[in-house]
């Protein structure tokens, strides 16, 4: 029986797919192409079970029960997004509202001349065609198929030779109630590039149920230098499902922080492949999980090439029913010497009912490496808690300002001063500590 | 041949094993009338034919697992005997007669001339006749009322507590080949240490009385009682011959409150030659429950042989204050591969655990550790300390580690720690500036890699691992 409700699932999405196809243009022609292979490869994978070992601690059956619209049009009229949106990129962000590129809130006026940063529809699509889909591979990843399926529009930035661009670029994706969106976002540095990235999700209102189907693509050519800020805000009752495909050539330098704070089913896979010698990558992550809110993350390291080194620190906070699941890769492939790959997941459980689920795996193929990971799961430490307490701290303060600082571990590191003041608010409020 | 021939021939006996019950080996293959066959030689009673059946049923609806990081031809069930009688085997006149190259193994591990002898099957002398000295052990177990015997013997004089503990911590829906073990198990060590008993020697397979062959699909018992302990080791640092390529072998450990078992073992059956022809499938169900309060299970593990080796010898800790803890070095060489590790399952309150794995791989070999903590939401105050470290010899090799922490309760404590590293030439060069050879650094330091692990083994046990490590590595440095 729950093979053919999951049938009946995927036959809604495929006869979508037919609809939504029968009346978009035939132009351009490869993307239509794109398109008939993704939902092919969807019609082959379905959608992943917990038998799945990729899927293992998280079921995406609840988001297959309810019935979202595709955004044919906006629902609601948006007055403004300014509470979601950053000063330091005023005039160096796209908003997008369904997945759909929204001109009246966008702003590129702070980005110079010979710099793409703009939507699929109006950019060069020579441009788009030799990057789209060429990370992101649909084969094994089903929401990637449907994403790469589904997706109109999306945001394409490439910094072009020897660029630097000191203002953070923000893409802001507004998903409305009851609708799923297929977002995407193609992010290419050229040789010497430096740019900072700053993606973010969120929603109109906390109440606000629909699904947020995400692909970003990620290549950073030789000697560039991109620090990527990936911000999931969505409404806490949101699915999120999303991929991040990043590819680095030599020298280059990758920068990620993932902060998970909404959505009730959340995912995020973030594979990074070091395609050449001496990169450097760092990819932490934070996620601050309460309710009754399951976050996922799922990274991929990929050494192919000798003398590159990876870094890796992802932190969870939990509280009430919360449940978060980590599963970080690191390969390092035969011929990949000198490698130096670290790997960290800390949890802080809160409450007596969150539950966690951790898999750091390393799989080395090669001999003259550094490798080392670790994982550790627990409350506050009683010694920390005393030692506050012992200069006159009340214990909720204490508790609050261990919290606190677990979490400022991530959150210290984001370079953009107005997020990182965000975010501090948002995690101490969404935790109901305060500082006094 | 036609169709119906075809189908008769290949049709199940109907009429029972009456054909075959002269013979002293089984025809080849699995059904029920072979399961039927090794009871009723066995001389079982009804009880353990029944069970042995229901766990041949079960195993028929199971598929055979794929998830290990390991790869192998599918085994061809159908093709293994499942039984035959224990031959007595000519004994050797004098140690003359034995493979010079084995006799070598022996002198470089440094086992003693009259154990030599017991192994490589020479009468030995009477003061050390293994049968005397083994029945002086029995009179001393039987006075501090130590049961140690063969498993068909329990069934016969203990089947009560046979009936009590058998299958109930791996029972025989547990997976594929426990399930196959437990239709045609063909025998093993049963073990029980009365209330207030602490075993007055350390108990060893390689001195139980009868039948040492105990084939391929062995089966352990050991219950620890309260407030008792007994130490137990599993094979012998010795190379051991054997031509059947699966071994599918069960061990479960019970210990009520206060109890304690320290399981060790040294596995060095027959890896394969360097091109990784042949070689024995070591597929092996461990678990230990600790029942009772205060208990305390403790697996110590050296394992240098087989083609591949696939175990993880795991603790239910469901008693308060109870303790895991696991301890393993695994070593492959050539075309070896071993997936191992533990579970750690935390369902009693203030349980803690332990984790202490070494992995050393060489040659073209794979080597992987895959364990699991679970902190089930009533289990108050756990507390795990797991560390993976792994040694690569040489570029072909491979060495993985795949934990899983699955936690439920937020007074856990839970750290996880792996690295993986080499040799280093500076490391080698500080030996070698004062004198030491290379070979002998690489030993050392792989010593000190596994010291940890060592020390919790007995201690004529550890002498010979250590030098096992050595042997196993000789040529694959430098």
């Amino acid at each position: 029986m729950v093979q053919t409700a999951k049938e009946k699932e995927m036959n809604q999405f495929l006869a979508a797919f037919a609809e939504v196809e029968s009346k978009r243009d035939a132009a351009p022609a490869w993307r239509k192409h794109l398109r008939a292979n993704a939902i092919a490869q969807f019609e082959r994978l379905g959608f992943p079970t917990t038998r799945n070992e990729e899927w293992k601690y998280t079921n995406v059956s609840p988001i297959l029960k309810p019935e979202f619209r595709l955004p044919a049009a906006r629902a609601r009229a948006i007055a403004n997004v300014d509470s979601f949106t950053y000063p330091e990129s005023r005039h160096s962000q796209l908003v997008f509202v369904n997945g759909n590129y929204a001109p009246e809130f966008s702003d590129t006026s702070g980005i110079p001349a010979g710099v793409t940063v703009t939507n699929f529809r109006e950019a060069d699509q020579k441009l788009v065609s030799s990057y789209f889909a060429t990370q992101a591979g649909y084969d094994n990843n089903a929401f990637a198929a449907l994403n790469t399926a589904f997706a109109d529009d999306g945001a394409i930035i490439l910094i072009p030779r020897g660029k630097i661009i000191e203002a953070p670029i923000h893409l802001l994706f507004v998903t409305e109630n009851n609708v799923i969106s297929h977002p995407r976002v193609l992010l290419v540095a050229e040789e010497g590039a430096i740019a900072t990235v700053i993606e973010s999700y969120v929603s109109l209102g906390d109440e606000d149920v629909y699904f947020t189907n995400a692909v970003t693509e990620v290549i950073t050519k030789q000697d560039a230098n991109i620090t990527h800020y990936r911000l999931q805000g969505e409404s806490p009752k949101a699915f999120h499902i999303a991929t991040t495909a990043v590819q680095q050539e030599s020298k280059s330098i990758y920068a990620s922080y993932a902060i998970a704070i909404g959505g009730v089913i959340a995912r995020h896979d973030l594979n990074v492949k070091l395609e050449g010698e001496h990169i450097e990558s760092t990819i932490d992550g934070l996620y601050v999980a309460t309710g009754k809110q399951h976050i996922d993350n799922h990274t991929t390291m990929d050494h192919a090439y000798p003398h590159c080194n990876s870094f890796q620190l992802y932190k969870g906070i939990l509280d009430d029913k919360a449940r978060a699941v980590f599963n970080g890769k690191v390969f390092v492939r035969e011929g990949a010497v000198l490698t130096d790959a670290k790997q960290l997941n800390k949890n802080l459980l809160l409450s007596s009912d969150a539950h966690v689920d951790t898999k750091p795996q390393l799989e080395i193929y090669a001999d003259d490496v550094k490798c080392s990971h670790g994982a550790t799961v627990g409350q506050l430490e009683e010694d920390e808690l005393f030692y506050l307490r012992s200069r006159g701290l009340k214990p909720e303060t204490a508790r609050s300002l261990l919290t606190y600082g677990f979490a400022e571990d991530i959150i210290s590191k984001i370079k953009v001063e107005s997020v990182r003041k965000q975010l501090d608010e948002v995690v101490l409020n969404k935790l109901h500590q305060e500082i006094g | 041949m036609s169709a119906t021939i075809e189908a008769l021939a290949n049709r199940e006996y109907k009429y029972g094993f009456v054909t075959d019950i002269e013979s002293d080996v089984a025809p080849r293959g699995l059904n029920e009338d072979i399961v039927r066959l090794i009871s009723h030689k066995k001389n079982e009673p009804e009880w353990l034919l029944e069970w042995r059946l229901k766990a041949f049923r079960h195993w028929l609806t199971m598929e055979e697992p794929e998830w290990a990081n390991v790869k192998y031809p599918k085994i061809d069930y159908q093709d293994i005997v499942y039984y035959s009688a224990p031959k007595p085997k000519e004994k050797k006149a004098s140690l003359d007669e034995v493979d010079p190259e084995l006799l070598d193994t022996f002198n470089k591990l440094g086992i003693p001339l009259n154990e030599q002898k017991m192994l490589a099957n020479v009468a030995v002398d009477a003061i050390f006749d293994s049968v005397s000295v083994a029945t002086t052990f029995r009179a001393k177990l039987a006075e501090a009322g130590v049961i140690f015997c063969s498993f068909s013997e329990a069934v016969h004089e203990y089947p009560e507590l046979v009936k009590k503990y058998l299958g109930s911590v791996v029972p025989y829906t547990d997976n594929y080949f426990a399930a196959l073990n437990s239709a045609v198990f063909s025998d093993g060590s049963f073990c029980f240490i009365p209330k207030g008993v602490k075993s007055p020697m350390e108990l060893s397979s390689y001195f139980r009385i009868n039948n040492p062959d105990s084939g391929q699909f062995e089966r352990t018992l050991i219950v620890a009682e309260d407030d008792s302990y007994v130490s137990y080791l599993e094979g012998c640092t010795a190379p051991k011959f054997d031509k059947n390529q699966l071994h599918a072998a069960v061990v479960e450990l019970v210990t009520l409150d206060n109890a304690e078992i320290k399981y060790s073992t040294v596995q060095n059956w027959y890896a394969g030659d360097e091109e990784g022809k042949g070689g024995i499938y070591n597929f092996v169900t461990k678990r230990g429950a600790c029942r009772g309060k205060n208990s305390k299970i403790s697996w110590t593990q050296v394992e240098t042989g087989s083609a591949i080796t696939w175990k993880y010898p795991s603790c239910i800790l469901q008693g308060d204050n109870s303790i895991g803890e696991f301890y393993s070095v695994a070593l492959t060489n050539h075309h070896q591969q071993a997936d191992t590790g533990t579970k750690m399952i935390h369902i009693g309150k203030n349980t803690k655990s332990r984790i202490i794995s070494k992995g050393i791989s060489a040659g073209v070999s794979n080597n992987s550790y895959r364990g699991l903590v679970k902190v089930l939401p009533k289990a108050e105050g756990a507390r795990n300390y797991s560390q993976c470290d792994s040694l690569l010899i040489g570029a072909k090799c491979s060495a993985s580690t795949f934990p899983y922490l699955e936690i439920g309760n937020n007074t856990a404590k839970i750290e996880h720690e792996a690295s993986t590293s080499k040799i280093s030439e500076d490391q080698i060069f500080y030996f070698n500036q004062r004198g030491i050879s290379t070979e002998d650094a690489v030993s050392m330091i792989i010593n000190g890699f596994c010291k940890e692990v060592f020390r919790e083994l007995p201690m004529e046990f550890a002498v010979e691992a250590t030098k096992l490590l050595g042997l196993k590595l000789e040529g694959s440095v430098g």
